[in-house]
């Protein structure tokens, strides 16, 4: 179907955007790369008065690096990151999720910021920033605020960010040496939300055990669920994981509903099998980080 | 472009939410085109009703098949997941720009004949558009495996795919030998 009439702005720096969505108000969206909202649009899921195109926006196409964080405005694509070798090198879970977010061609143009504005619920990107402990920057007329992590979602395809709220960047932390992560997900055909999915993230102490294990879990509940399954694992070998009680704990709290994609009961066996994967894999990854490097409690 | 803010009173959100026509151009294979549109005009309608442009196929209007993608300064995108307004100054490259001048098939459509990568042709637009953008930022492409995840964006009801593999690995090789850019109109003697 074609999108239902509205009026468009393209606004030629922030400060003209934050002002033209303040006066929009309820009737505003932003525009980003639109490959979440135009769909919606040509479905007539989504009816906005006007859209707020900030595609033109210079100064959010920054991409950087630094010791602590990579750092991207929301004009950057999901494609660009996932192709910088620099920002990958520093956070390899970025890659590892994008690699399943859509198609390179959908990449071009949908933007990492958009990805976690939007909030699907079987999205790749919001688990990263739940498990990174990332925050998003909100800017709005009167100021700006910083959501951190899960609490930028508040429900399916519903972000804590306001109508009068533009995203401008969002920042993921580094993690610690010894830290390794994986993404591992089942989608019906390569490049579709998956059915269920999961990104992991393990520290290992200086003798290679584990010290922390977190998961994210996407397509599972109405937003991305972290569950700690470091107790369950402490001190265990990292090339020797036995992760049958780590599994049996993210089961037992994951209660998904059942939809014409799959059952519930299908989703949480789907889920508990990827993240026994995705801990042997991350804890693999994590023995082969540079163990010159120190710990973080070494570090500290 | 009429995207400025252009009401006396900033605050009168009924202005800010009117319907206004856009006067757009963009360089559609090449050479400048123009139109007057109103927002919710869809790049792939741009080039379809208001140019004339019908070799840009569309088939569910949200991303999910592939049969409109274009190039967008180079790169391939969804034209129905592109309002016209908003790529105004830009450049586009459907499957019209690809054929030499003299009709003389592009290697990549050439490679799409020889293999059979075509039956009722619906489709064909999209994977051609992909696969250019494709072979240009992956020259190298060969592994049967990496050429299937990337193409996987687009959909056919009727090859089965083993035909549209075979198409673009021999394309690969064609660009690779004359090296030229896929993206660009196919110029027979320049090899
Ligand atoms: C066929 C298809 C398959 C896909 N598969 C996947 C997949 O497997 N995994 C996945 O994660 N995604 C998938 N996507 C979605 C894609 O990743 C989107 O690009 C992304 O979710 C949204 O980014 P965008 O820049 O296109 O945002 P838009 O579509 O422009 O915007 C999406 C929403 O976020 C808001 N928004 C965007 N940016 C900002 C901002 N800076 N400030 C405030 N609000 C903002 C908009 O107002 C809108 O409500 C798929 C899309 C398609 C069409
Ligand atoms: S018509 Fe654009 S992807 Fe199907
Ligand atoms: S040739 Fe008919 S859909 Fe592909």
């Amino acid at each position: 179907m074609k999108p239902p009439a509205f009026a468009y702005h393209a606004p030629p720096d922030l400060d003209t955007a934050v002002d033209l969505l303040a006066e929009l108000g309820e009737d505003g969206k932003v525009l980003a790369g639109g490959q979440s909202l135009v769909p919606m649009m040509n479905l007539r899921l989504a009816t906005p008065a006007a859209l707020v195109d900030i595609s033109r926006l210079g100064e959010l196409g920054d991409l950087e690096v630094a010791d602590d964080a990579v750092t991207l405005g929301a004009g950057v694509t999901s494609e660009r990151l996932r192709t910088d070798d620099t920002a990958t090198a520093a956070i390899p879970l970025l890659r590892q999720a994008l690699d399943h977010v859509a198609h390179p061609v959908i990449r071009n143009r949908g933007t990492a910021v958009g990805s976690l504005v939007h909030a699907d619920p079987a999205a790749e990107l919001p688990a990263v920033l739940a498990l990174l402990d990332g925050s998003v920057v909100l800017r709005s007329r009167d100021g700006t605020r910083r959501v951190v992590g899960s609490e930028l979602f508040l429900g399916p395809l519903e972000s804590d960010v306001r109508p009068e709220e533009l995203a401008t960047e969002v920042v993921f932390p580094i993690p610690p040496a010894r830290t390794g992560t994986a993404f591992h997900e089942l989608a019906r055909r390569h490049g579709d939300y998956a059915l269920a999915g999961v990104a992991v993230r393990v520290g290992l102490d200086a003798d290679l055990r584990i010290d922390t294990a977190r998961a994210a879990f996407i397509g599972v509940a109405d937003r991305p669920v972290v569950i700690d399954v470091g107790a369950a694992l402490a001190g265990q070998h990292h090339d020797a994981l036995d992760t049958a009680d780590a599994v049996g704990h993210a089961r037992a709290r994951l209660d998904p509903r059942d939809d014409i994609h799959a059952t519930g009961a299908y989703r949480r066996h789907l889920a508990g099998v990827l993240l026994g994967r995705a801990l042997e894999e991350a804890a693999r990854r994590a023995a082969t980080t540079d163990p010159t490097t120190p710990t973080a409690e070494e570090a500290t | 472009m009429t995207s400025e803010l252009t009401t006396d009173d900033p605050t009168d959100v009924r202005e800010l939410t009117r319907e206004r026509l856009h006067e757009v151009t963009v360089t559609v294979n090449g050479l400048p085109r123009s139109a007057t549109v109103p927002p919710r005009r869809l790049l792939s309608d741009l080039l379809r009703h208001d140019l004339r442009l019908t070799g840009t196929h569309v088939g569910c209007e949200h991303g999910v098949c592939g049969a409109c993608t274009v190039l967008l300064d180079g790169a391939p995108v969804r034209s129905c997941l592109t309002f016209a307004v908003a790529v105004d100054g830009r450049e586009i490259t459907t499957v019209e720009g690809l054929a030499a001048e003299d009709g003389t098939l592009h290697p990549v459509q050439q490679a799409f004949h020889d293999h059979h990568g075509l039956q009722c042709g619906f489709c064909t637009p999209g994977f051609v558009m992909s696969a250019c953008g494709y072979l240009a930022a992956h020259p190298d492409a060969e592994d049967d495996g990496e050429i299937r995840a990337e193409m996987a964006g687009n959909l056919c009801r009727c090859t089965g795919y083993a035909g549209i593999l075979a198409a673009v690995k021999q394309a690969a090789a064609v660009l690779r030998d004359t090296g030229a850019d896929p993206r660009q109109r196919h110029r027979p003697d320049a090899s």
